[in-house]
């Protein structure tokens, strides 16, 4: 082979890599992707039972019902419409009422969610970036607790 | 006082840094070597005055000098001395600080060590770590200054984050920013050859060491990030396709794939042009990871603060270095010249091979972390891209990767035999298609084709690489004396591949185990109740409160045995934190298998009947995960002794001589 055709080899080897992973990131992609959606998207959109979703907002106040068994039951809220939602397993420390979480599941047929992930992240004063956005949207937005402090 | 002169000393450094970064490039322009020589005292004392400032701070976090802002945020008199040193490095401030510290590090050992570097080459490459530098300093003065005062000075401080006081924090930073940065001189060595318009063989012996010392440094601290993320967050995971997680590992990806090619271009000086350009992506990932971990655009345990305007300066630097570099490379990068060529099937075959699938691989994971903010950018809509997208993607990119590593040391250079090869690398192949046979036979009814698979790879990783090494002291085909001699005298870089690409192989052993084979038992357990786990039983015993330093914890006690033996007790706890109101989760952790395998149990709510929710996961080889990375870095570091590749070390004619050209030279 010449220089040439040795180039082209390479360069034609390494563009059919890339094609095909392009084409598997893509496919993976439609297939692993999971919306964000508040409550009232979720009253709004009527989702299938299918379709992965992650949902956003608070936890309401006093809808907690934990300590009896590993299945915990709860209500996401974000003021205008709440959705109740259960989880089988063990909350994330920073679990609380009043406080914003992301649950990741599907809806049932009756209205309510089934999470298989809950996130609640790793500090006092932390708001899932989307549950801040969608209740500023909402207005019910309380500020950042956590950028009062000086800087 | 110290904290102001730890201030003083900052801005000192940073009119250096600008200092550097001009007069020794323009005196590489001119000829100047009086210019030139301004870098090298230039970029020790900018390292002494960071090193300054960061002592003050330190300083002042050991005494509680709750009139620093930083450190009344992040600190607390009542917290242990070295969560008080490591709080230093636990926030954005300091960090950055810390990120500086080390760049100011690389560049004053290059200044140290880089005697015998050309002139023009030295002074640009300083030059240019000087720009980093430079703006990162800045950065720091401008937008997260860590020596703000407070006035009245508070009481007490409001401690650190409750899951950063523990010792995987105090090393996990600092691990993971040598590797990052150090991936800077890298860059600076690109970008100075594109400069200079001149590139050989040699640039890749200078870069390499440098290149080898980031990659074992990020190798650990990505090892030791996840394996924090394992013990401390109590959900037994190890690793989570985060995207703070992958901004870590891009580079990681994209520096391997440098280590490769940069010993293609050594050996062989092909490759030149692609070494240039990974050179300058590997620093443009490490930077585009400051960008996503420090700007707040992600939410995640790392990103401490938001604030707009650091996101918006960050962002700046990362456009001004990757836009600035990619172009200077797509004007001077055609003028570097090509050389050795070689057939598809030849080591630099195998290497280029190694390089696209990295580079690939590489890209999936950099599709799919910034796929969820381009689409939010241009839609609004929010997603988030999960696990399964990466487990599947990069598994079946990285899978031809890994059954193509046992046979790239095998071919020789220029042209390759694959014929030979295969003879070679029989008795790998017979012992992989083995294990394949027997994990599958064992993990029946579990997930036999997951299992066959995965530990035939991590067989053929291993005993493939071996088999190399024995192969080249001649094992077997001559008395076991002459072997030992011809090992002991095979160059470290040697030694180090086969150790690298073996750590590769335990790691797959690890991974591989821990998804096929773990259970997981989530239950809620009353005193004296049993549960039965991976053939042991496990007791609990009950619960009790206990008082730390600066928390208080519920401890359970857990008994553990196996046919009425007592084994092991532990002890998982619930902490809270007063000072952040902040509860912890503490799993505990049981070695068995000789340290490989995990009883790992962990504490969820106590339930109203006096029952406690428990989480407890078998976590077979899963420590091989972790061992592997410490292997494969391991290997780093034995290449990185290579005489060859000793930075300044002129090599000795008679050892020139000597070294048999095996298949590695």
């Amino acid at each position: 082979m010449t220089r040439k055709q040795r180039r082209l080899t390479m360069i034609g080897t390494a563009g059919a890599v890339l094609a095909l992973a392009a084409g598997l990131i893509f496919w993976a992609l439609s297939d692993s992707v999971a919306f964000f959606n508040s409550p009232s998207d979720v009253m709004a959109k009527r989702l299938p039972p299918e379709q992965r979703i992650r949902l956003g907002g608070l936890v309401k106040e006093g809808s907690v019902v934990r300590g009896e068994g590993t299945t915990v039951r709860f209500e996401i809220t974000d003021k205008a419409v709440s959705i109740p939602v259960t989880y089988t397993g063990i909350l994330p420390d920073l679990f609380r009422e009043g406080q914003g979480v992301v649950a990741e599941g599907r809806m049932t047929g009756e209205g309510s969610f089934r999470a298989d992930h809950v996130l609640a992240k790793h500090d006092e004063n932390y708001m899932p970036k989307e549950v801040a956005d969608s209740l500023k949207a909402q207005g019910h937005w309380q500020g950042d607790k956590g950028a009062g402090a000086p800087k | 006082m110290i904290v102001e002169i730890g201030h003083y000393a900052l801005v000192l450094a940073f009119a250096l840094a600008l200092v550097q970064s001009i007069l020794p490039v323009w005196g590489a322009r001119t000829r100047d070597a009086q210019l030139m020589a301004v870098a090298g005292p230039a970029a020790l004392a900018q390292f002494l005055f960071v090193a300054l400032a960061f002592g003050a701070l330190t300083w002042a976090a050991v005494v509680s000098d709750f009139s620093v802002a930083n450190v009344f945020e992040n600190s607390h008199s009542a917290k242990p001395l070295q969560f008080k040193i490591s709080g230093v490095w636990g926030n954005h401030e300091g960090s950055m600080l810390l990120w500086v510290l080390i760049l100011a590090l690389f560049g004053a050992m290059v200044a140290a060590f880089g005697r015998n570097l050309p002139e023009t080459l030295k002074a640009n490459a300083l030059g240019v770590q000087a720009w980093i530098a430079s703006a990162f300093l800045l950065f720091i003065l401008a937008t997260s200054n860590p020596f703000q005062r407070l006035s009245p000075a508070p009481m007490e401080g409001r401690d650190l984050n409750p899951i950063l006081q523990d010792w995987g924090l105090a090393i996990h930073p600092p691990l993971l920013y040598l590797g990052y940065v150090g991936f800077s001189i890298s860059f600076a060595f690109a970008v100075a050859a594109l400069i200079d318009g001149r590139i050989d063989a040699a640039w890749a012996r200078w870069v390499r060491p440098w290149t080898l010392a980031a990659w074992v440094f990020l190798t650990l601290g990505i090892a030791m990030g996840s394996y924090w993320a394992y013990y401390e967050l109590g959900w037994g995971g190890w690793w989570f396709w985060d995207p703070v997680e992958n901004a870590s590992f891009m580079p990681w990806l994209s520096g391997t794939a440098l280590l490769h090619s940069a010993i293609v271009m050594e050996k062989r000086n092909a490759l030149k042009v692609w070494t240039i350009l990974l050179a300058i992506l590997t620093f443009s990932l490490s930077l585009l990871g400051t960008f996503l971990v420090r700007s707040g655009v992600l939410t995640s345990v790392h990103a401490f603060a938001t604030d707009p305007a650091r996101g918006v300066f960050i962002l700046m630097i990362l456009t001004l270095f990757i836009g600035g570099s990619l172009a200077l490379f797509a004007w001077r990068g055609s003028t570097l010249t090509q050389g050795g060529i070689f057939a598809p099937i030849s080591r630099e075959g195998a290497l280029v091979f190694n390089n696209l699938f990295l580079t690939v691989s590489c890209l999936a994971v950099f599709v799919g972390t910034l796929y969820p903010l381009v689409l939010e950018a241009v839609t609004g809509d929010k997603i988030s891209v999960g696990a399964p997208f990466f487990n599947v993607v990069f598994g079946i990119i990285v899978v031809p990767l890994l059954l193509v590593v046992p046979i790239g040391p095998f071919l020789a250079w220029k042209r390759g035999d694959l014929g030979a090869v295969a003879e070679r690398l029989a008795v790998a192949l017979v012992v992989a298609l083995v294990v394949a046979a027997i994990t599958g036979w064992i993990s029946r009814g579990v997930a036999p084709v997951l299992a066959a698979l995965g530990f035939g790879l991590a067989a053929w990783l291993v005993v493939g690489a071996l088999a190399e090494f024995a192969f080249r002291i001649r094992l077997f085909a001559e008395p076991i004396g002459t072997s030992l001699r011809r090992a002991r005298g095979l160059p470290r870089s040697a030694w180090g591949m086969t150790i690298a690409h073996v750590g590769v192989g335990l790691s797959v052993v690890g991974i591989v185990a821990e998804s096929a084979w773990k259970t997981e038992h989530i239950l809620i357990m009353k005193p004296n109740d049993t549960v039965e786990v991976a053939g042991m039983t496990v007791q609990y015993q009950g619960s009790a409160p206990r008082k730390g330093p600066n928390f208080q914890e519920q401890t359970g006690v857990f008994a553990v045995s196996r046919g009425g033996v007592l084994l092991t007790t532990l002890r998982p706890a619930k902490r809270f934190y007063p000072a952040r109101q902040m509860p912890t989760t503490e799993a505990a952790i049981g070695q068995f298998d000789l340290y490989a395998s995990n009883l790992y149990i962990s504490l969820g709510d106590a339930q109203t009947d006096g029952g406690m929710a428990v989480r407890i996961y078998w976590k077979p080889f899963v420590n091989f995960i972790w061992y592997g990375c410490v292997v494969m870095a391991l290997g780093g570091f034995v290449s990185l002794s290579d005489r060859r590749l000793r930075v300044g070390a002129p090599v000795p004619a008679r050892l020139a001589g000597r070294v048999p050209v095996g298949a590695a030279e």
